[in-house]
């Protein structure tokens, strides 16, 4: 006890000291600047890169045609086609993820969420490419032999994006479900509403907020990903609008990953494809600021 | 007449390992006023959420009968929704849902099926029951939860009121609110005896004493004596309940 009591002493002599606590303070300073910067850094860095290509102006951005090789870099049929595929992913993510978000969170005995809910997580950590190889290999060759065309399209994209970001829909929207005072649901027990009415009409109206959050977040994973998707997606030579869900696409991320290798140093080639990452940065950046900003509003109420 | 009655109830928690109440009987007047008190953790809100089968909502076994006008609602084939629109209950904290006073009142009736123009009238004597009406009349469209405590604690009650329970419980109604508002509640309680039959469980003792016509002293899980409230609180013949209705321990 008394040395204990000395310890204590000789511990808080030392804080009083002062020099320890302003170096400490000041070492953590530096490490929450650090990330900072280099978010700052790269951001300068892609917009430096890219802006000779964003300086076509019209021609980037409303341009329908990207072929490189006849030096012309329009995004349009590449923005498209993201939009295509990570909204249809989502809505497979949402259809599935959403029920399944509210079977965990009301009705699933406990013995059988210990089951589920390890699955949904283990989903997350299944590395990107291991699932892109998969689509490949089974998706993709199961499209094929059953509707026919390439197999590389966007229905495998959608498939393979939903299985990507069904946890985070499944995880997001249980946690805003549960999240839900159980005030309201006594409530509206008691009143003599069953378990269904009261999800309807209690639960999910006071979730909304959470679950769409979700959505806005899954919806910018989507977009994001870029390993899994380059596998199953076809990326023809020359991008363009499709008019099937069995048409090869393109979108930004894959765009840049193939042709990073043959572009040529400090082209404009190599300067549109900054252009793009300026481009995807900006569509997921937005999709954050949504989600929080339905966040904050959701919490307000 | 009783219109509750409670044979050999026996509620257990956590898969069984803690017995909440053993063995309780109690009979519950028709237009009476009941009052379950006793220290924290003495079973009373589980004994009260038994009564409209609320402990099911959690993982609770129940054991035991409880007859609402001599049915059984645990074993007689009666529809827990059914139970529920007779008992309704009002709780601790007021719960009121976050929409309009006006959503709030109808929710229960649209859930039952009460169409859109007998709503108004449904909300409007609800509320006049629950002496809110003169305070919201004119602002039925407003957030409930911009409103007072006490105001969201009675449009509660309102809100119970409107699908036409016959008996109402009470899970301590006051203690989330100030002295004018508990008394504004108590007026309450004495008004509604007239049509509904009601249980209140109160930390309350002076509550208790104040609007009650039973009452029941719960401790440790038993039922230890019930009976008239001024039996109880003048001449207790438990020494347990003398010990806790004059301030000696709880």
């Amino acid at each position: 006890m008394y040395l204990l009591e000395r310890v204590r002493t000789f511990r808080s002599r030392r804080m009083d000291s002062g020099t320890e606590e302003k170096i400490v303070e000041k070492l953590l300073f530096i490490a929450a600047l650090s990330s900072t910067l280099i978010v700052f850094f790269i951001i300068a860095f892609m917009f430096k890169e890219g802006i000779p290509a964003l300086a076509l102006g019209w021609d980037f951005f409303f341009g329908m045609i990207w072929r490189p090789s006849h030096n012309q870099y329009g995004i349009v049929p590449l923005v498209v086609c993201t939009f295509i595929v990570g909204i249809g992913a989502l809505v497979i993510a949402a259809v599935i993820g959403i029920p399944a978000a509210i079977f965990l969170a009301e009705y699933a005995p406990a013995w059988l969420r210990n089951i589920i809910k390890p699955c949904v997580e283990l989903l997350v950590g299944i590395p990107s490419i291991v699932l892109g190889f998969f689509g490949l290999i089974v998706i993709v060759t199961y499209i094929r032999d059953s509707f026919g065309g390439y197999g590389e399209c966007i229905l495998a994209g959608w498939i393979i994006l939903a299985i990507m970001t069904l946890p985070h829909v499944i995880s997001i929207s249980e946690d805003s479900i549960r999240a839900v005072p159980k005030g309201y649901k006594e409530g509206s027990l008691a009143l003599g509403a069953t378990q269904l009415q009261t999800i309807k009409k209690v639960i999910l109206p006071n979730a909304r907020s959470g679950i769409l959050a979700a959505m806005v977040l899954g919806m910018g994973n989507a977009i994001g990903e870029t390993m899994a998707v380059l596998m199953v997606i076809g990326n023809p030579e020359i991008p363009f609008i499709p008019s099937s869900i069995l048409d090869p696409v393109r979108v930004l991320t894959s765009t840049i990953v193939i042709e990073i290798p043959y572009a040529v140093w400090g082209s404009l080639h190599q300067q549109a494809l900054f252009a793009l990452g300026v481009v995807l940065f900006i569509v997921v950046a937005i999709l954050n600021l949504i989600t929080t900003a339905v966040v904050r509003k959701g919490a307000m109420r | 007449m009783s219109k509750i009655e409670v044979c050999g109830l026996n509620v257990y928690y956590e898969n069984g390992t803690v017995h909440a109440l053993k063995e309780v009987n109690l009979e519950i007047e028709t237009n009476k006023i009941t009052a379950l008190i006793g220290p924290s953790g003495c079973g009373k809100t589980t004994f009260l959420r038994a009564l409209n089968r609320m402990n099911e909502v959690n993982d609770v076994m129940t054991k035991g009968k409880v007859f609402l006008d001599g049915k059984d609602i645990y074993n007689g084939g009666e529809d827990v929704i059914q139970l529920r629109k007779k008992v309704g209950m009002v709780f601790q904290q007021p719960n009121p849902f976050p929409m309009s006073i006006y959503d709030n009142v109808a929710y229960g009736p649209r859930i039952h099926g009460t169409r859109n123009k007998k709503l108004d009238s449904v909300v409007e004597e609800s509320l006049k029951k629950a002496a809110l009406w003169d305070e919201v009349h004119d602002r039925l469209e407003k957030n409930a939860l911009k409103f007072s405590g006490g105001q969201q604690q009675r449009l509660c009650i309102a809100r119970a009121l409107a699908v036409n329970p016959e008996v109402i419980l009470f899970d301590e109604p006051c203690s989330a609110l100030d002295p004018i508002s508990t008394a504004r509640v108590e007026d309450l309680l004495r008004a509604l005896k007239k049509d509904y039959t009601i249980v209140i469980v109160t930390h309350n003792m002076q509550q208790a004493a104040r609007v009650s016509d039973f009452t029941a002293f719960f401790l440790l899980g038993e039922m230890i004596e019930c009976g008239r409230t001024t039996q109880i609180f003048e001449k207790p013949k438990d020494k347990r309940t003398e010990d806790y209705v004059t301030g000696r321990f709880g």
